[in-house]
């Protein structure tokens, strides 16, 4: 669907490349200057037909249409007719979705892959004139991009190092009865697990192993992972008639996370982030901060959870510290103010430390859960604007 | 559905005395003809329905009380909900039946456009206080109707009503996730008023509120707009909050031989030709889902925003292919999605019809909207329909991340009054 307030569909060849820009107004963000022009794409079985063969450097958004019966997809090509410079995927037969790309004057190419085999049909010179609007990539954009990708693999994988180090330490103290220890080990070791919590959380069969809390139970289902053994640890508000763990079910709850996150690491050593990938998991951890720590629902027996409320801006601070160089380049503005906004929320946490850790959410008023909250959000919201801010 | 037809004066008092008996009423017998002319519009007793709201949702002006089924659950969905549990007070089973011959005829009053009592907001004795609250002077029913259902907490032993307990009104089970609100779960019994205009609907809750005083009490009730689902073809697929088409595969009042299977419990017993209702208040956390991209939004649900497509394509009302694969092989509908989940052909066959609503309550203490779904749906067993949908989006759904469950009843919904008789009468029998 094409939203509202998209500009009006231009088909170039019949306007004059002035009129073009007079129509194109839109400013996608401050310092990219560049006009929008919106193209249409028909994919159909034998023809991939866009409705010019030109348009002016800047934001380009191809809406494609499948007329099709079969899976579609779409490429602008570079002028080499390989390398990818934007492409819209599993288009079903019917749907339209919006390619949005940032394009330099150049020689391009447009291509359907009806079927998503071969070589596509329709594949069509593309021109895109110099709008005289410069555009803010770099020739390195693509590089930067890459080691940004490169260098958030490294991250999560150090993490999850740290969580097996800091899981196994963790379990045999709970094991051998050190209550003493495996509390004082509980939140500083979860934390290498919130920082990345958004990737453990994309493999659907650890998570509910590992994370699950018991409002998400069903009934007759077994309680395994950091959550059932917190209960045995900080048994304080658990329901009346709540027995302690013997030693035979300690063993099997530690012995089974240790297991599962040595098999989390072997997980995560194949992963390949993209940059959306990045920004959104960004995102994804302030959401986790707005949906379960903010209102002390993650560590409902233990109360630490501001301990995981930082970690998870820790990790979105590095996803965002990764790509913060191309974001300069391409918005200074909002750079700025996604500085400030996580120098605010860090020092709204920074008045709950206690040593080395937090204050119990326990512990807090109401007024400054809502003045954390109201700071969430107020770095959240600019934060979803920083995918559409790099990627086109 | 033959509930389309002829607009209908409320059941008259003298009708319900002469069933009755005089003795079981305490107000003096009122003439039928007096409270027949006390309509509550004189525009509305003109050719009714002319509204604007109800052409909206399609919905007809009047809706007659009487019939094989009760209003309200194939009834084209109206623009307005206001939804209402009680708890039923220290009464005798004779005091509970008098409760429900008392809705049934003021529901049977208010659906045709008459004041909740004889002599309406303004007609009675100038020294006492008016027997209709009248907010709803000069206001068409505007589609109004009324339905009337009993909780599992009816059933104990405190109206001899434990043997009368439909197998299929279970408690419903603990579904993963839950947080349900003691104050927003549960109650003896319900009432669902739906209209095209809010105040017509708040205006039946509250005067049946008012008649039920010392014999029930409100124990939750819940406002909605935006009806989420269409229950008749002529209906175009409105949306939820998330901003996405809901309902579109719904059962629709018109696939007759459907809803005979799906809506319309059978047996012999007093249910027969009434349904079960299960309300679920569904709060949404609507602020991180508008930061979540498009993709991942369409994702979640298996449709597209715009047109409300399953992502495997086509139009609306294209019929997912859930082995249909995209890049890599992966399923165009994700094995997480929405759709995926609650598509009958993943759940033996269960369908429901869903007659939900938006709803937004003000913000809650961290000033966010309190907003979210009032999901209603009708079927003809809860154990082989609502329960094992709900488990196993509970289990899968990715858009659990953004829901949350916090109110939650289940209430068996009797079949519709003969004109001489009240809703539920069957359970007395």
């Amino acid at each position: 669907m094409i939203p509202r307030s998209a500009p009006t569909t231009v088909s170039l060849s019949a306007l004059g490349l002035a009129a073009l820009v007079a129509l194109t107004g839109c400013v996608p963000n401050a310092t990219s200057a560049a006009g929008s022009t919106q193209l249409t794409v028909d994919s159909s079985a034998d023809a991939c037909t866009v409705s010019a063969a030109e348009a002016p450097s800047g934001t380009i958004s191809f809406v494609v249409t499948n007329s099709g019966d079969q899976v579609t997809e779409f490429y602008l090509l570079a002028g080499d007719g390989l390398r990818i410079v934007g492409e819209a995927e599993n288009i079903g037969p019917g749907i339209s979705r919006t390619l949005v790309v940032q394009v330099s004057p150049g020689d391009y190419f447009t291509v359907c892959k009806p079927g998503m085999a071969g070589a596509g049909v329709g594949k069509a010179a593309f021109t895109v004139i110099d709008s005289g609007n410069p555009l803010a990539l770099g020739d390195d954009l693509t590089a930067q991009i890459d080691t940004a990708n490169a260098n958030y693999k490294s991250y999560v994988k150090d993490q999850v190092e740290n969580l097996v180090t800091g899981t196994e330490a963790f379990a045999a103290a709970y094991i051998a009865g050190d209550d003493d220890a495996a509390r004082a080990l509980y939140a500083p070791t979860r934390v290498f697990w919130e920082r990345i919590e958004t990737v453990a959380e994309s493999f659907g069969d650890l998570d509910p192993r590992m994370d699950l809390r018991e409002a998400d139970l069903e009934e007759g289902q077994d309680w395994t992972g950091w959550h059932a053994i917190e209960k045995d640890l900080w048994p304080a508000e658990a329901e009346p008639g709540f027995q302690p763990y013997d030693q035979t079910k300690r063993e099997a709850l530690a012995t089974q996370l240790v297991d599962d996150t040595h098999t989390l690491y072997a997980d995560v050593q194949q992963l390949e982030f993209t940059l959306a990938q990045q920004t959104n998991g960004a995102i994804g951890l302030l959401d986790e901060v707005a949906s379960g720590k903010v209102t002390g629902e993650e560590e409902f027996w233990s109360h630490t959870d501001l301990w995981d409320f930082q970690a998870n801006i820790d990790g979105a601070r590095v996803l965002y510290e990764g790509v913060r160089d191309i974001l300069m380049v391409k918005d200074a503005a909002l750079a700025d103010r996604l500085d400030a906004e996580f120098s605010a929320l860090q020092v709204l946490l920074d008045e709950q430390r206690v040593g080395a850790g937090f204050r119990l959410y326990t512990e807090l008023e109401a007024a400054q859960v809502r003045a954390l909250s109201d700071q969430v959000n107020a770095l959240a919201e600019p934060l979803s604007k920083l995918t559409a801010a790099l990627v086109l | 559905m033959s509930d389309t037809d002829d607009p209908q004066p409320g059941l008259s008092r003298r009708g319900l005395l002469g069933f009755l008996g005089a003795g079981a009423v305490g107000v003096g017998a009122v003439a039928a003809g007096a409270a027949a002319t006390t309509t509550r519009s004189p525009s509305f007793a003109a050719p009714a329905g002319q509204s604007t709201s109800a052409a909206q949702s399609g919905a007809a002006a009047i809706y007659p009380f009487h019939g094989e089924h009760q209003s309200g659950i194939v009834t084209p969905a109206q623009d307005r909900l206001h939804f209402a549990a009680f708890d039923v007070s220290d009464v005798t089973r004779a005091e509970l039946q008098e409760l429900l011959q008392d809705w049934s005829y003021a529901a049977s009053r208010m659906m045709a456009g008459l004041s909740a009592g004889d002599l309406g907001a303004v007609g009675g004795a100038y020294d006492a206080p008016p027997d209709d609250t009248g907010e709803a002077l000069d206001l068409p029913p505007a589609g109004l109707t009324i339905t009337f259902g009993f909780g599992p907490s009816l059933f104990d032993e405190r109206f001899g009503l434990a043997s009368r307990r439909p197998a299929a009104l279970v408690d419903l089970p603990h579904f993963p996730g839950d947080a349900l609100v003691e104050n927003l779960t549960g109650g003896d019994l319900c009432i669902q008023a739906c209209s095209d205009d809010p105040q017509v609907a708040v205006h039946a809750i509250r005067n049946l509120s008012r008649i039920a005083f010392g014999r029930a009490s409100l124990r939750w009730s819940q406002l909605g707009f935006g009806r989420t689902s269409s229950t008749t073809r002529a209906q175009v697929t409105p949306r939820n909050l998330f901003g996405f088409k809901d309902g579109t595969a719904n059962l629709r009042a018109e696939d007759t031989a459907l809803v005979d299977t799906h809506v319309w419990a059978d047996g012999d017993d007093w249910m027969t030709g009434g349904s079960y209702l299960v309300a679920r208040k569904i709060r949404m956390t609507i602020e991180t889902w508008d930061r979540t991209s498009l993709r991942e939004q369409e994702t979640v649900v298996g449709r597209t925003k715009g047109d409300g497509a399953p992502l495997s394509g086509g139009g609306e009302f294209t019929e997912p292919d859930f082995s249909a694969t995209g890049r890599d092989d992966a399923p165009l509908i994700a094995e997480t999605s929405h759709v995926r989940l609650a598509h009958p052909s993943m759940n033996n066959g269960a369908t429901l019809l869903r007659r939900g609503y938006n709803f937004v309550d003000g913000n809650d203490e961290l000033g966010r909207l309190n907003a979210g779904l009032f999901f209603i749906c009708f079927q003809a067993d809860p154990r082989t329909q609502f329960v094992p949908v709900q488990l196993s989006l509970a289990r899968h759904d990715a858009m659990n991340e953004y829901l949350r469950h916090v109110g939650s009843g289940i209430f068996a919904v009797p079949p519709g009054a003969t004109q001489d008789s009240y809703v539920g009468a069957g359970l007395f029998a």
